[in-house]
């Protein structure tokens, strides 16, 4: 496979498209699937060859378009025409439509500005890619940026584009990612790794679940790159087994890529060789922490251990590697693809990019955006995201998950960018954004979410095996009603301890939902324990007989 | 041979080499920093928390038993803060488990006990937990008691690293983590345990004891380690 | 200077306290003419006095009984005073936490050896479902751990209370001593 193997490649697929009148892509996502898309595609396909229209129109499975709260969704002719809520019945009404205008309730605006305020490099290609199909990766693109840097560059000047594009870590922490790949680089040349963390495990976060479905071959292509340009000749991508979809697609891809030599040895009969495995993670949330991540990788018990020494110089095995989230490589493709500057130009001075966001909670267009770093919360939610449902009123949103904090309204205009987000209580996070309203409770939010980190804690130190248990209680006794002000001086004394002594950032981040709801929604929390009431009416009151001292 | 580096632990110039830890160094300038996972000859797992320091120009607290020593490093054992942490964490496994010292095997001869002492308590201010923990009573010669069991690991460390046998491990997360000897199989029934005793000999608190003690009869004798340890990096040439 | 008002109570625990208050033996005598005992398990009085100065509580919180008694004698007591371990830390009478107070009482009351197995009705306090630490109930002023503490720890203790001092006890007891 060369360069040139790739231009005809995409040649022949453009052409064989050009003789096609119609193009259809039906989301085949984990969220449209889940509403009967793969049996929509059927039926659509069904239809045409009833009809003999095959030649004519045809109907490929695609990637997610983003509004999952309209889904099943589909993309006709690249954007000309948005479907959304289609069931299989409605396939004749489509293929009648084809060249005319559909029935209203199956129009789905595309100038909403949930399409036009996306800017999209991650997600590049707008699902219109059949996520099955290396060739129909290679016709938009794919690979090029991959063959050139064999060909054409050092693994020094690859690493210096992804250090000069300024891109950071989509993880969370958002470390410099040139930084982490410099390291390993520079690392002695044992054998070194190359991970891709897929253990994508906050409540209402899928950006990684989307990017693996939809862009397999993408996240692919940049794990080779930095394969590249650190030296590393084996990697591993850790996917969660609750994303069957995801797995699934990735293997198919691996298989295909393997087959036309873009991945494993001699990758285009050029000296460089990288080989990939899939490991499944068992459903702890903890593996999504790199030095537990390795740890389970290795067979063990996935726990952290303490840093330094850091992965990158001695992680799996005890050699250098590189762990880097799905969404921080599927930039490294686009970035190799249009030039450092092209991606620095996007987003803030300190945020340089996009960041997919994953939108759920109390908000109308629940789905997938992907947006430039600087946008702000407002914009996301109001316009975006299209405000709250019912006319209900805004309260919080909590970005970052189990990790993060809750962002009241005062800071809806504030840039959303890693280091404004840490300024108001949050982090940036992976990418997961709750939208809350005056219907939630926000001590029922920060016992949520301590329940979770309680229960995904792995147990190895003490400030978070304990401390997340002894907060659980005291934030239970506090929504009960059965609470003093003396539980609550416990609660914060807790919060700042398993902040500063947990040994991984589970335990040191576990106190950031209720720190951040204590700080904006004090009220709330005083509510429950001196007037033994729920101003949103949320949590149920169990006075308890036995009263404790306050 | 290492470097030797020098640096400050509590305003006090100390040397060590670069090799070794500020818990080690603090040990031997006669700096005590309270530790219950650490055991010398063991492997260090930083999970107890108690040996957190504060290093200047860090602004994270590090534990001491694996944080190397390095040139010009400024060190603090003790503050406010750490006191004020270490007596949180000793309290949070206080009420973790069962701790009845009045009736224990250990009373008097217990790290736990011995550490609650060093950091001032005298009572306990999280809530009990109360959990429900089996004995297993089913090993001819040693007890387990989980109820005061605060999960160091040294016992799984040492049925690992020296005796080899691997009998002792962790199952379940969180707050439901507990230790199991095996598949979870009953102690009195595992396969791989050479009934060696050093689990027992180890362990900080009554949760490991020799069957047949009373309260307060089950002394320790843990200074095997070392030595053992010596012996097997000799052994193997490091 | 009048005397100051001393009680004692007896919860859930083994009056094993009590034994070592008494074994102050004639240094309580020492005392006399600074105290005065106004409520004990060892003296016959009925109820539990107004402003008492100190009150040292032996035993955890175990009954409904107990509950009652603690929330009435801390809002009469000036000095709360947890005397020994089950005050302190609810120690072997919470070793019953495990069971429910209904399996509890089963499992003593109708035991197949008893001559005429029946559950008590009215006659014995009700049990709370947990044993808990006085502390966990009501503010403590001063803990004195120990099982139980030596008579020299509580002299130490009574004598410095009754001078209006706060004990320093890090170097005088502990769980379990």
């Amino acid at each position: 496979m060369h360069l040139e193997d790739l231009h005809a490649i995409a040649q022949q697929q453009q052409e064989a498209d050009s003789k096609l009148e119609h193009i259809l892509y039906v989301c085949t996502g984990t969220a449209c699937q889940s509403s009967r898309s793969e049996e929509v595609l059927k039926a659509i396909q069904a239809e045409l060859k009833a009809r003999g229209l095959e030649k004519k129109c045809a109907v490929r499975p695609g990637g997610c378009q983003g509004l999952c709260a309209r889904g099943p969704l589909a993309n006709l002719d690249r954007g000309k025409q948005l479907y959304q809520h289609l069931t299989p019945e409605d396939a004749p009404a489509v293929v009648e439509a084809l060249d005319g205008e559909p029935p209203a309730r199956l129009q789905l605006d595309k100038q909403l500005p949930f399409f036009t305020r996306q800017v999209r490099v991650a997600t590049q290609g707008g699902g219109l890619i059949d996520p099955n199909d290396l060739n129909s990766y290679i016709a938009a693109g794919g690979y090029t940026a991959l063959l050139d840097a064999l060909m054409h560059k050092t693994p020094a000047e690859v690493l210096q584009e992804v250090v000069k594009s300024g891109l950071r870590g989509r993880g969370g922490g958002g470390y410099p990612t040139g930084l982490k790949w410099s390291t390993v680089a520079k690392a002695a040349p044992t054998p070194k790794y190359v991970i891709v963390n897929g253990d994508e495990g906050d409540p209402g976060a899928f950006m990684d679940r989307a990017l693996m479905e939809d862009y397999p071959f993408r996240v692919l292509e940049g794990m080779t790159l930095a394969a590249y340009a650190v030296g590393a000749s084996y990697g591993y991508i850790y996917v969660r087994a609750e994303y069957p979809l995801a797995v699934k697609r990735l293997q198919n891809a691996i298989k295909q890529a393997q087959k036309q030599n873009l991945l494993g040895s001699n990758i285009a009969s050029t000296p460089f060789s990288f080989n990939v495995e899939i490991r499944l993670g068992a459903g702890a949330f903890v593996c999504g922490e790199e030095t537990a991540l390795i740890a389970s990788i290795e067979g063990g018990r996935g726990t952290p251990r303490p840093r330094p020494p850091y992965p990158a110089e001695s992680g799996l095995w005890g050699k250098p590697t590189l762990i880097n989230n799905v969404e921080t490589i599927a930039n490294v493709v686009p970035i190799l693809q249009h030039g450092s500057e092209w991606f620095a130009r996007i987003g803030t001075e300190k945020s340089k990019g996009t960041k997919v966001f994953a939108l759920s909670g109390r908000i109308n267009n629940t789905g997938l955006i992907e947006v430039p770093m600087g946008i702000t919360l407002r914009e996301i939610i109001f316009e975006i995201g299209g405000g709250i449902p019912e006319g209900k009123k805004f309260k919080a949103v909590q970005t970052g998950g189990p990790s993060g904090g809750c962002i009241p309204e005062q800071h809806l205009d504030m840039p959303v960018d890693y280091d404004s987000l840490a300024q108001v209580g949050s982090i940036m996070g992976s990418g997961g954004m709750i939208v809350m309203d005056e219907t939630s409770c926000m001590v029922d939010v920060a016992k949520y979410f301590m329940e979770f980190s309680m229960a995904e804690s792995c147990g190895k130190c003490v400030p978070c095996r304990v401390g997340t248990a002894q907060m659980y209680d005291l934030l239970l006794k506090i929504s009960e009603g059965r609470a003093t002000l003396n539980d609550l001086a416990l609660l914060e004394a807790l919060c700042d301890m398993v902040k500063h002594t947990s040994l991984c950032g589970l335990g040191q981040a576990a106190p950031n939902p209720v720190i951040s709801t204590l700080r904006y929604f004090r009220d709330e929390y005083l509510a429950h324990i001196l007037e033994k009431r729920c101003p949103a009416g949320v949590c149920q009151m169990k006075p308890e007989v036995m009263e404790v001292h306050s | 041979m290492s470097r030797v580096v020098t640096l400050k632990i509590n305003g006090q110039d100390v040397s060590g080499r670069e090799d070794e830890t500020v818990l080690q160094v603090a040990r031997e300038n006669g700096i005590e920093i309270p530790t219950l996972c650490h055991l010398e000859g063991l492997s260090n797992v930083g999970a107890c928390r108690l040996c957190l320091v504060e290093v200047k120009g860090v602004s994270r607290l590090l534990p001491a038993c694996v944080t190397r020593v390095s040139e010009g490093m400024e060190v603090t054992t003790h503050s406010e803060r750490l006191e004020r942490y270490r007596r949180m964490i000793v309290e949070l496994l206080f009420s973790e488990g069962n701790h009845v010292c009045s009736v224990c095997v250990s009373n008097g001869h217990c790290e736990l006990q011995d550490t609650a002492i060093q950091l001032r308590l005298d009572h306990i201010g999280m809530p009990y937990r109360f959990p429900v923990r089996q004995v297993d009573a089913s090993h001819s010669r040693y007890g387990l008691d989980p109820n005061r069991c605060i999960l160091c690991t040294r016992c799984v460390r040492v049925c690992d690293e020296i005796e080899g046998a691997h009998t002792w491990d962790i199952m379940g997360r969180g707050i439901n983590s507990q230790l199991i000897t095996d598949m979870h199989t009953p102690w009195g029934e595992s396969e791989t345990c050479t009934s060696c005793g050093k689990c027992v000999q180890i362990c900080p608190t009554g949760a490991l004891f020799i069957k047949g003690k009373s309260v307060a009869e089950m002394t320790k004798r843990p200074d095997f380690l070392p030595y053992l340890a010596m012996m097997r990096n000799r052994k193997n040439g490091s | 200077m009048s005397k100051k008002k001393i009680a004692t109570i007896w919860m859930d625990g083994c009056s094993g306290c009590h034994m070592s208050f008494l074994d102050i033996d004639h240094r309580l005598l020492d005392l006399a003419d600074l105290i005065e005992i106004v409520h004990s398990p060892i003296v016959d009085h009925k109820d539990f006095p107004p402003d008492v100065d100190v009150t040292l509580v032996e035993g955890a919180v175990s009954s409904d009984e107990d509950y009652e008694k603690i929330l009435k004698v801390r809002a009469r007591t000036k000095i709360l005073v947890a005397m020994g371990d089950c005050a302190v830390s609810a120690n072997v009478p919470a070793m019953r936490n495990r069971f429910t107070p209904k399996a509890l009482q089963e499992a003593v009351y109708l035991a197949p050896n008893m001559a005429n197995p029946q559950l008590p009705h009215g006659t014995v306090p009700i049990l709370l479902p947990r044993v808990r630490p006085v502390h966990e109930v009501v503010k403590v002023d001063v803990f004195v751990p120990g099982c139980p503490p030596s008579n020299d720890t509580l002299f130490y203790v009574l004598s410095e209370l009754i001078h209006g001092r706060m004990p320093d006890l890090s170097d005088k007891t502990r769980f379990g001593a």
